[in-house]
């Protein structure tokens, strides 16, 4: 037998193991996709253990440090030699004349900085019951280490809650667009004549719609007394709507030449049912297209998210997301200089954004060089 | 087929699609559960019959198909109603929709002065010190929110008091004369431009340049060198040229965007555009406002598409229309 003389001869499956390494391998090799996928998954870790990581959870708040700014960690002690961070509590007071908010620390006790503290209790995953934080101080101090939102909420930890939601978004719009699209496209393209003609009109329409506006129409639809999940999963499926159309275009396109192919016809004239075909044959076809669109697109789905919450549309307080976070920012520009990490949740945002499409281009080389431009 | 016919044609096809969009559209304004006249209705001092007169004007007591069948005719008719705070919509969106074609056209006209030559140049000098650098300028332009880039703008502008923070006139803009009125909005022009500009180039300027390196791969400019033709010749008469098609469809984009494409930056800047009208419109569900805005984002958009076309055609025989 040929395949017992030659073991090097491939299998379809060594073939597909073989192409995985190599992709993977060669993602590694580039210093550029590297360092993007140890970003993302430092971005995801924090997000998964959000509550373990931070020093308050997302709800805790303490009215008397309403917009306080960050909290001085001290490291020397009364008599100038280094010692173990501390900080003191902070006090608000108003200016009679001004009527500016200022805060002053109180130096009569130092509270230091402990590490791997009891604090609030809270269930890790949403499984594990837990009131272990990574570091923290004794109350009444508080250590904000990017200041205090104006409820008194501490923003670092709000970083890490608003994760959770902005990241996450991202995904979970691929996983409604993507097979949508993916089906619609090619069941326009391989069935084609009239109906092709009508399923594109239909995606043409929803295209041709600015997709802004089409977004904060749909956002306005949403009845205004729902739960947060409800309201963020039905914002995630706002956010595949619009996105949908474009992909099942491309996807026609390369089923319409697919679908010629011998192979396909070949199935098609032994009597493969028509949807099976499609889905065995014709859409594997696509993939390598699909996985670099996959990439391109969570980027934008965390940005829509982000820009709708930023106009008070999508994700609502109390609960945290990068967008919402930075309302605070759009509607007090005037505060920005005195609190400027009113704007970290956007170097969040670009910085997840980077990642995405660092990965994207680098696996476009790998993936596919006729589309690379040469970069 | 000839030019007049083919675009007597695609009107033809975007007509059924303006309709279906226009259906669309006022299905999921009506879904809304906003109440356009809560505030009248929340002041005790507002008569019954005010509110039964307002909901007349507005055509709000009626059954949502005769309400479409209303705002069709009307629209048809060259009559964009009227809005909720009163005024016509028609006043009202050519205002903003004036504002905001001024921004954007001015940031296309930088965009493209900036893009063009920056792509060109790193194309010839690929792998040179300024090519790396217009890369990792564009990597980070293509991955900036602009809303970031307007927060670090205004900033800035705190920080030094050189530019004004956000609108896009003075309070004093109507005792000014013309010419200082003019300087006046050049000024407020600045930071939403810079935005905008800085985030569309990266785009544009990867395109041009990715472009010209697979034409100056092709077999005719490597003749063309071979014949001792000069380097600018080249690349100026032979590969530029046929790197511009893909360009033009982008240049079609840009333009079916001129309208809807900065609403989040005129938010934030709180420059009074197109995207500000639309938002608040969306908020008080001011129908014939929103409906208006949406159209014309839509007839730009397939606008954009066509104009792109044509200009593919006039610039490129071997294509034809069909």
């Amino acid at each position: 037998m040929v395949s017992s003389a030659a073991p090097q001869v491939s299998t379809p499956a060594r073939v597909k193991a073989d192409l995985k390494h190599t992709i993977l391998s060669r993602m590694w090799k580039d210093k550029v996709a590297r360092t993007a996928l140890i970003g993302l998954f430092l971005l995801y870790f924090s997000a998964l253990f959000a509550d373990l990581l931070t020093p308050y959870g997302m709800e805790f708040n303490d009215p008397n440090v309403g917009n306080a700014p960050a909290t001085l960690l001290h490291i020397h002690n009364d008599n100038g030699e280094l010692c173990l961070p501390y900080v003191y509590q902070v006090k608000q007071e108003n200016d009679p004349t001004t009527y500016r908010q200022t805060f002053s620390e109180i130096k009569t006790s130092k509270y230091p900085v402990k590490f791997l503290v009891k604090g609030e209790s809270y269930k890790l995953l949403g499984l594990i019951p837990m009131d272990l934080h990574l570091f923290g101080v004794d109350s009444p101090a508080r250590i904000y280490l990017l200041g205090a939102d104006m409820n008194g909420r501490d923003n670092y930890s709000r970083l890490f809650f608003g994760a959770q939601k902005s990241l996450t978004i991202g995904f979970l719009g691929l996983f409604i667009a993507f097979p949508i699209g993916i089906f619609y496209g090619a069941m326009a393209g391989y069935i084609g004549g009239m109906a092709d003609n009508l399923m594109m009109r239909f995606a043409e329409a929803v295209m041709s719609i600015p997709s802004f506006y089409l977004l904060i129409g749909l956002a306005a639809v949403l009845p205004l007394g729902m739960t947060s999940s409800q309201r963020f999963a039905l914002i995630t499926v706002i956010l595949s709507f619009i996105s949908w159309p474009g992909l099942a275009r491309v996807i026609r396109g390369m089923v319409l030449s697919i679908r010629e192919e011998e192979f396909v016809q070949a199935a098609k004239s032994v009597g493969m049912p028509e949807v099976t075909n499609i889905i065995k044959h014709v859409i594997p076809q696509t993939a390598s297209y699909v996985v670099i669109a996959a990439t391109l697109q969570v980027p934008n789905f965390i940005l829509a998210e982000s820009g709708l919450s930023l106009i008070g549309l999508g994700i609502q307080q109390p609960d945290a997301s990068w967008g919402n976070m930075l309302k605070a920012a759009m509607d007090q520009p005037n505060e920005l200089l005195s609190q400027p990490w009113l704007i970290a949740p956007g170097f969040l945002i670009f910085f997840t954004i980077l990642c995405f499409n660092s990965i994207g281009d680098v696996l476009r080389d790998v993936l596919d060089p006729k589309l690379s431009g040469g970069r | 087929m000839s030019t007049p016919v083919y675009i007597f044609k695609r009107i033809l096809q975007a007509l059924p699609l303006l309709f279906l969009i226009s259906l669309m559209a006022f299905t999921m304004l009506k879904l809304s559960p906003i109440d356009p006249l809560a505030a009248m209705r929340a002041n005790p001092s507002v008569s019954q019959a005010a509110i039964q007169a307002e909901e007349e004007r507005l055509g709000l007591n009626k059954p949502a198909p005769v309400q479409y069948a209303i705002w069709l005719t009307s629209t048809l008719q060259g009559n964009l109603g009227v809005s909720t705070t009163g005024g016509s919509v028609a006043v009202r969106l050519m205002q903003h929709a004036g504002n905001t074609l001024l921004l954007n056209i001015v940031t296309l006209f930088f965009t493209w002065l900036i893009a063009l030559p920056a792509g060109v140049y790193a194309a010839v000098h690929r792998g040179k010190f300024l090519d790396k650098l217009f890369g990792l300028i564009t990597a980070i332009g293509m991955s900036m929110p602009t809303f970031l880039l307007a927060f670090l703008f205004l900033m800035f502008a705190l920080a030094t008091h050189w530019l004004p923070i956000g609108g896009m006139t003075s309070s004093d803009f109507a005792e000014r004369d013309t010419l200082s009125q003019i300087l006046d909005i050049a000024y407020h022009l600045i930071i939403p431009v810079c935005v905008l500009t800085f985030v569309s180039l990266a785009g544009i300027q990867r395109q041009v340049r990715s472009n010209l390196l697979d034409v100056l791969r092709a077999d005719y400019v490597r003749s063309a060198r071979a014949k001792g033709l000069s380097e600018e010749v080249v690349i100026y008469k032979h590969a530029l040229r046929n790197a511009i098609n893909p360009l033009i469809t982008l240049l079609g984009f840009e333009f079916a965007g001129l309208l809807s494409g900065a609403a989040l930056t005129e938010m934030v800047l709180a420059y009074p555009g197109l995207g500000r009208l639309t938002l608040e419109g969306v908020l008080t569900k001011d129908m014939n406002l929103v409906m208006a805005s949406i159209m014309l984002g839509a007839v730009m958009l397939i606008t954009g598409n066509l104009v792109a076309d044509l200009l593919l055609k006039f610039t490129d025989p071997r294509i034809t229309v069909e």
